[in-house]
């Protein structure tokens, strides 16, 4: 079975610096700030202990007030899994730092959420719509879209 | 001092043909038609029977519902084929667009010019035959290379260039492969060639024949050296532009070639309209269409090579491998004319096995990226 | 003097016979040889994943046949069990059964066109694409007798499987499980050994293990690259845990490793399949769930092993009867993530045989 780590066992292998990044705690996760992503992820990854080497899968959801952005991670060695949230309050212009420089994975998953959610991920190499096309208007999965009926 | 291509010179007094009382002119028109109805009805049965064989080799039946046994599905897609708009792309070369398919398919039908049909019955019995073959066959090239270019379509053009590359490299040893056979015949005429072989020449040049055959494939672009069409990559290749009228004329050149070039393999090598019992024509025909059945064969099982794999094959294997037959066919005619001729097929063939066995030491599967 | 060139812009699809569908490859050439390419997407983008929000839980399963439409089952059954996860709902054992079975098939049906339309990309003339068309027909045949579909089965539901099993089905699947090994022996001798099959993708479009876990590959390409990752091992869904069998991998993660790693799954596929129909229960097989029923609030993340590799579904429920969010994690999407590096530098008839040995599906890649 891969068995989910919990939040606290993250946090406890996580640096000094980076423990106030963290938001909250929850069973299988943990929310950090936005800002501190990449930092965050580094040190999953490398920790000896989590070894956090793969990342499966990266959702993006509308929660009205604010867009939510998790990154699910696997240890294939240890079998172990882990999810890591974001939470952004701005809606209008949501950024965030990019994971691309440490998984390439990530980059078609968060053109994807660029595309139907309108988060800009900063240090993208290649920020652009995947599925609609150039001049879309709008971002299909939030939920205040309208296609115009 | 002799002329040098005399028309109709190797010609046997005696036999019903040899003497036309109407003629050289209409000993032309006689021939030149007969090539090419031969040609065009053969086209029709051999490409059913290509796809009734593949059919076969897949597993499957092939098409089998237009007329009997499915022998006129070649016809109700020629009269589809036909009855197509001709489209010419807008930013086309136009005139080499017209011309390349004529270019393309005339010195296929030349070939057949010196190929007997019996003794002596040919067109025109040059004694220059095989010569007259190679250089007539480089013009297809020429045409294919044309349309790929005049189409303006990026497919295409890369097609023209491997057309090119391809075409021109095993040139060289199908060229080769054959002097093999014109040393041992001593005539250069195809109808000379054909009666010296009381023992077919493949059992005298096993080696040469493999060049020719694997060179013709080539040529003709057939699996595994089909690079010019590549349907999985290029689409279609040269012609991806062609429709209509245009479309049917490559197909048919392409479907002529394979043909023409069988009959050469049947009549260098396997004894032409030699054989017991049977009219020559007929025992011409069922060699061409051995060998063909054999292309059909080899075109259903292999996957293709890629472009550097082609030439390489070309310029490392089969190209020392048709000079060192060479040589050793010479030695033996210069040196020792009466060699029976089971020793030299033995030692032709004991060439081809060694030459094979060594060169498989050499093979590396696989490629290498380019750095970019 | 020299000559002068250009590359030139070469446009690989959206229409074109070994994009396998509808994908597109904007690819920069150098004569034969790719310097760059360019994945586009979205040919074929349906919004599945917005339609998902506007349908009720049962009426989302049809679609999701639509995601990776050779395997549809398989994209049933992983969002089946996502929505029982979410909504902790029972399936009754030979339910459990009837969807490994299903399953397989799948995989079975999935792999055989793989292999067959990489040959075709390497320039065979469909011979091994029929012989194994062949063999897809048949278990074609089979998921029709049980759903009434050929392609678009629609058959799980929440708590099972919408029919049982007709009578003739186990019969039919034995005769298929008994003659299978002897054609994948065919297969192989026509070629395993092949010199031209060689000579064309050994040591051709290599994906370095690293790379694989960096570029969140799964499923037979990781695997192919030397890593020992399946789901069905790691973390076992439905009943996966009962059956004995192993996780081929590769050594090199070339083209030929690929092809071998699926071949391999096929014979484990046969494996589990003789298990599965030696050890199916009597029983009922759909425990009955509401037509519109309401999962409480709450998200999950359930993955199977689907015969392209990870196919995840992140459902987010609001407790109505609507999934508040529903994303899905595509095999093939991600497997395309590492084609640049792969593609650059071979030339372009490598570029299409390692394109078709990834083995896509467009419908997953665009939803």
């Amino acid at each position: 079975m891969t068995v989910a780590i919990t939040g606290e066992e993250v946090v406890g292998a996580l640096d000094k610096e980076l423990k106030g990044a963290v938001k909250s705690v929850e069973s299988e996760g943990i929310l950090v700030q936005a800002e501190k992503i990449l930092d965050i992820a580094l040190c999953v990854k490398n920790n000896k202990n989590l070894k956090l080497d793969y990342l499966v899968s990266i959702t993006g959801t509308d929660y009205i007030d604010y867009l939510e952005v998790s990154y699910l991670f696997y240890s294939l060695d240890n079998n172990k899994r882990f999810t890591l949230k974001v939470r952004l309050e701005n809606k209008s212009n949501p950024a965030m730092p990019s994971l691309t420089g440490i998984w390439i994975g990530a980059e078609l998953q968060e053109r994807e959420i660029y595309d139907l959610l309108g988060i800009t991920f900063s240090g993208h190499p290649n920020m652009k719509r995947i599925f609609l096309w150039e001049g879309f208007h709008g971002h299909p999965l939030r939920k205040d879209f309208s296609n115009g009926n | 001092m002799p002329e040098l291509i005399t028309v109709g010179a190797a010609i046997s007094p005696n036999l019903p043909w040899s003497d036309w009382q109407f003629g050289f002119w209409i000993h032309l028109l006689i021939f030149g038609i007969g090539i090419i109805s031969l040609l065009l009805g053969s086209v029709i049965i051999f490409i059913w029977l290509e796809r009734r064989l593949v059919g076969r080799f897949q597993r499957r039946l092939g098409p089998n519902r237009a007329g009997p046994l499915g022998l006129l599905q070649s016809v109700a897609d020629v009269i589809k084929i036909l009855t197509k708009e001709d489209i010419v792309p807008s930013r086309a070369d136009k005139l080499i667009f017209w011309i390349a398919p004529i270019v393309a398919f005339t010195p296929v039908v030349l070939m057949l010019a010196v190929v007997p049909v019996a003794d002596g019955a040919l067109l025109a019995d040059l004694n220059i035959g095989i010569l007259f073959v190679i250089a007539i066959s480089s013009i297809t090239a020429l045409g294919v290379f044309m349309a790929g270019w005049a189409s303006y379509n990026k497919y295409s053009i890369l097609s023209a260039m491997r057309t090119v590359a391809q075409l021109v490299s095993y040139e060289m040893p199908l060229i080769l492969s054959m002097v093999g056979v014109v040393i041992i015949a001593g005539s250069l005429s195809l109808n000379d060639i054909v009666k010296t072989q009381t023992v077919p020449f493949i059992v005298l040049q096993p080696a040469g024949f493999f060049i020719f055959f694997i060179a013709s494939l080539a040529e003709i672009n057939r699996t595994p050296f089909d690079l010019l069409e590549a349907d999985s990559e290029l689409v279609a290749g040269y012609n991806i532009e062609y429709s209509g009228m245009k479309f049917a004329t490559f197909y048919l050149t392409e479907y002529c070639e394979a043909i023409v070039l069988s009959t050469l393999a049947a009549t260098i090598f396997l004894g032409g309209w030699q054989g017991p019992w049977l009219p020559p024509i007929v025992w011409l025909l069922l060699k061409i269409g051995i060998v063909f059945c054999f292309i059909v064969w080899i075109r259903s099982t292999l996957p293709r090579l890629r472009i550097d794999q082609v030439m390489g094959f070309a310029w490392k294997f089969l190209l020392p491998l048709a000079i060192l037959n060479i040589f050793v066919t010479s030695i033996f005619v210069a040196l020792w004319p009466e060699t029976p001729a089971w020793l030299m097929g033995l030692t032709n063939l004991a060439i081809l096995v060694a030459y094979i066995l060594f060169w498989s030491k050499l093979f590396k599967p696989g490629g290498k990226a380019v750095a970019v | 003097m020299a000559i002068k060139t250009e590359p030139i812009l070469l446009n690989l699809g959206p229409i074109h016979p070994s994009t396998h569908g509808v994908f597109r490859m904007r690819a920069l050439v150098d004569g034969e040889v790719i310097t760059d390419i360019e994945p586009v997407f979205g040919y074929l983008h349906r919004g599945i994943e917005k339609l998902a929000e506007q349908k009720s839980y049962r009426q989302f399963i049809p679609l999701t046949d639509r995601l990776d439409y050779v395997a549809s089952m398989n994209n049933n059954l992983a969002y089946v069990t996502a929505v029982e996860k979410l909504a902790g709902i029972e399936v009754p054992e030979r339910a459990e059964y009837i969807r490994v079975i299903m399953s397989e098939i799948q995989r079975i049906i999935s792999h055989l066109l793989g292999i067959g339309s990489f040959f075709n990309d390497m320039g065979t003339f469909f011979t091994p694409f029929f012989y194994m068309f062949i063999q897809k027909e048949k278990l074609t045949d089979l998921l029709e007798m049980v759903s009434g579909q050929r392609l678009l089965f629609n058959y799980m539901r929440f708590g099972g499987v919408s029919h049982d099993l007709p009578d003739e089905f186990l019969p039919a699947l034995n005769t298929f499980l008994k003659e299978m090994p002897a054609e994948i022996d065919k297969y192989e001798r026509l070629l395993k050994e092949n010199e031209i099959v060689l000579a064309r993708s050994k040591k051709v479009g290599i994906l370095s293990p690293d790379m694989a876990i960096n570029s969140s590959a799964s499923g037979p390409v990781l695997r192919a690259s030397g890593i020992e990752w399946d789901i069905r091992k790691a973390d076992p869904y439905s009943i996966y845990d009962r059956f004995d069998f192993d996780i081929p991998t590769g050594t090199v993660g070339d083209c030929y490793d690929r092809y071998r790693v699926r071949v391999e799954e096929l014979r484990q596929s046969i494996r589990i399949l003789e298990q599965a129909v030696a050890g199916i229960p009597k029983g009922k097989v759909l425990n009955p769930v509401p037509l519109r029923f309401r999962p409480p609030e709450g998200e999950v993340y359930s993955h199977i092993e689907s015969n392209k590799g990870e196919l995840g579904f992140h459902v987010i429920s609001d407790g109505s009867d609507k999934p508040y969010r529903l994303h899905i994690r595509a095999p093939s999407l991600l497997n395309l993530t590492a084609l640049r590096k792969m593609l650059t530098g071979w030339k372009i008839a490598d570029a299409i045989i390692i394109f078709g040995s990834i083995d896509i599906c467009v419908g997953e890649v665009d939803r």
